[in-house]
């Protein structure tokens, strides 16, 4: 199944301007806790999947009040600098839409 | 002592507007504030470098047109964080040129504080030297230069200023760069409400309803305090706050929705509760506040790095879109080629290719997939306006007519949805500073004036 199935919101935005940070939120329990036990959203799996180092991805949350996994990366660039893209980090979810949780 | 105190949020940024509706359903529930953010550092570095407000002044003027005829008619007072978007001086002064201009409209007079957040380089600059600033996240060391360098520094205050200006009796605070809930707490606070709840309700209500659903960033939020929890709802009947919503918002551009740090302590929500009261209110108890060892303010500031220009231009034929790569690349040395005596350090050459990888530059997966339509951005960073002209220019002439191996369409390479095809787009900056510096008094920084305003 791809997590776009199971999650109800997945979205990227800054936190601050030199960071970026995911949020995939669920509504039912199970499918919250059926991604954490796939492993599919560990900083390693993250890193490979954005192709960036492992110590940039600086934290992965699980946050069960709201059902939620929170990934945080440091910026390429930070927002707005020369040869930036997206200065409210806003679109750089995609690439989670299809992972695949077994 | 009363038992609960409330406050209205109109609105997620003064100027993104709200239903009159849902405004006068939250003054019917005698709130005892109203309270607007005004600011964020979302809009990008431009905003606080250039001293402009990435908001309209019409809409702001609307907004406030509500709020303070209606803050004046209940004796309540009108809050507004941030103003003018990044808080700095001119913004201030911008947002306090339409607060005149509403009273004056209203005929009305108010008392009217304003509190200053800009950071002088020399103070600083003595900071740095006292080994007072350390850095926030993944920011490099702050150096001397990057101060020098700043035209804008301001610092995020706290809430005690805040509560400095409603003790001096204003009946309007216009509050330069601030901790966002700070003056959504500062009247709970003030009136002996725990710390920690209040500012965990400021920090929901600042967004306004964008913690309920279906969520909005131009509706009300109504936010009610006691000393054991606080209730958030939605006044619009079409929205609702859920347990997941307001439990959701928690994490909304934050690194870490458990630990949120703000000046003189982190809000700690690892005990919090969020329970459903009813279809539309949530009720959150268990904030506690870790007070910090050092009173800390964070710092934010801007400096220009050059002029930009830009061309847009689509490609729509597949064999150059093919060898795109190669293509600019060739065209990128013959601009050096052709203007010898410009470093390529002075300037910097963008090409920005939408369709393919321009959203996610280096962490776009799908990089090589070819399209069958590419939006080019051709973007030029100089130190003058006038030698990024020259070479955004340059460079869309000679892409336009660059002869790539196996061409047949020997006409011309792009389509230009404009004339004039480029455009000076002015100075660009960068984040200068994204830093905390320790402080030993939470109101010195940030200096309050209280003048009467309006109707003489």
């Amino acid at each position: 199944m791809m997590l776009s199935d199971l999650a109800t919101v997945i979205r990227s935005k800054n936190a601050g301007p030199f960071e970026l940070t995911f949020d995939v939120l669920f509504s039912d329990p199970s499918d919250y806790h059926r991604v954490i036990r796939s492993g599919q959203l560990s900083a390693q799996s993250f890193a490979s999947l954005y192709g960036v180092a492992l110590d940039d991805v600086l934290s992965v949350i699980e946050f069960e009040p709201a059902l939620a996994i929170k990934v945080t990366i440091k910026r390429t660039r930070s927002s707005g600098a020369l040869g930036e893209s997206d200065v409210y980090g806003a679109q750089q979810h995609a690439p989670l839409l299809q992972l695949d949780i077994p | 002592m009363t038992t609960h105190i409330s406050v209205l949020s109109p609105t997620a940024i003064l100027g993104y507007g709200f239903p009159e509706t849902s405004f006068r359903e939250g003054l019917l529930r005698r709130p005892s504030a109203i309270v607007v953010d005004a600011g964020s550092t979302d809009p990008g570095p431009y905003y606080l470098g250039a001293g402009e407000s990435f908001t309209d002044r019409n809409a702001v003027k609307r907004d406030l047109i509500l709020m303070i005829e209606a803050g004046l008619d209940l004796s309540i007072p009108v809050l507004i964080g941030t103003a003018g978007g990044s808080g700095a001086a001119t913004h201030l002064r911008w947002c306090l040129d339409i607060v005149q201009e509403v009273l004056l409209d209203l005929n009305r007079s108010a008392h009217v504080a304003h509190i200053s957040a800009d950071q002088s380089a020399e103070e600083v600059t003595q900071a740095l030297a006292d080994g007072r600033i350390s850095q926030l996240g993944p920011v490099k060391p702050l150096t001397e230069r990057d101060i020098i360098d700043s035209n804008c520094i301001v610092a995020q205050m706290g809430v005690e200023p805040v509560i400095d200006a409603l003790n001096q009796r204003a009946d309007i605070i216009v509050a330069g760069r601030c901790y966002d809930p700070v003056v959504f707490a500062a009247v709970p606070i003030r009136a002996g409400y725990p710390e920690a709840l209040a500012l965990h309700m400021g920090k929901i209500l600042e967004c306004a309803a964008i913690a309920a659903v279906p969520g909005s960033g131009a509706d009300c939020m109504f936010g009610t305090l006691d000393h054991d929890g606080f209730v958030v709802e939605a006044l619009n009947p079409d929205r609702h706050c859920t347990v997941t919503s307001v439990a959701a918002h928690t994490l909304y551009e934050k690194a870490d929705p458990r630990y949120l740090p703000g000046p003189g302590g982190v809000l700690d929500l690892t005990s919090c509760r969020f329970e459903q009261i009813d279809q539309n209110r949530v009720r959150v108890t268990g904030t506690r506040l870790n007070p910090s060892e050092r009173y800390t303010v964070k710092l934010e500031g801007a400096k220009p790095i050059g002029f930009r220009t830009i061309a847009i231009a689509g490609i729509r034929a597949p064999d150059l879109i093919a060898q795109l790569d190669e293509v600019l690349e060739d065209v990128r040395k013959i601009i050096f080629q052709n203007f010898e005596s410009i470093d390529d350090a002075d300037v910097s050459v963008i090409f920005r290719c939408y369709g393919r990888d321009a959203v996610m530059g280096q962490l776009e997966p799908l990089r090589d997939l070819n399209p069958h339509e590419i939006g080019l951005v051709i973007e030029v960073v100089a130190a003058t306006q006038a030698l990024a002209d020259t070479i955004c220019s340059f460079a869309r002439s000679t892409l336009l007519h660059f002869g790539y191996p196996g061409r047949q369409s020997t006409a011309g390479n792009l389509a230009f949805p404009y004339s004039p095809s480029d455009i000076s787009h002015g100075v660009v900056y960068e984040f200068s500073l994204y830093h905390v510096m320790t402080v030993d008094d939470p109101v010195k920084l940030f200096p309050i004036t209280v003048d009467l305003m309006g109707v003489r």
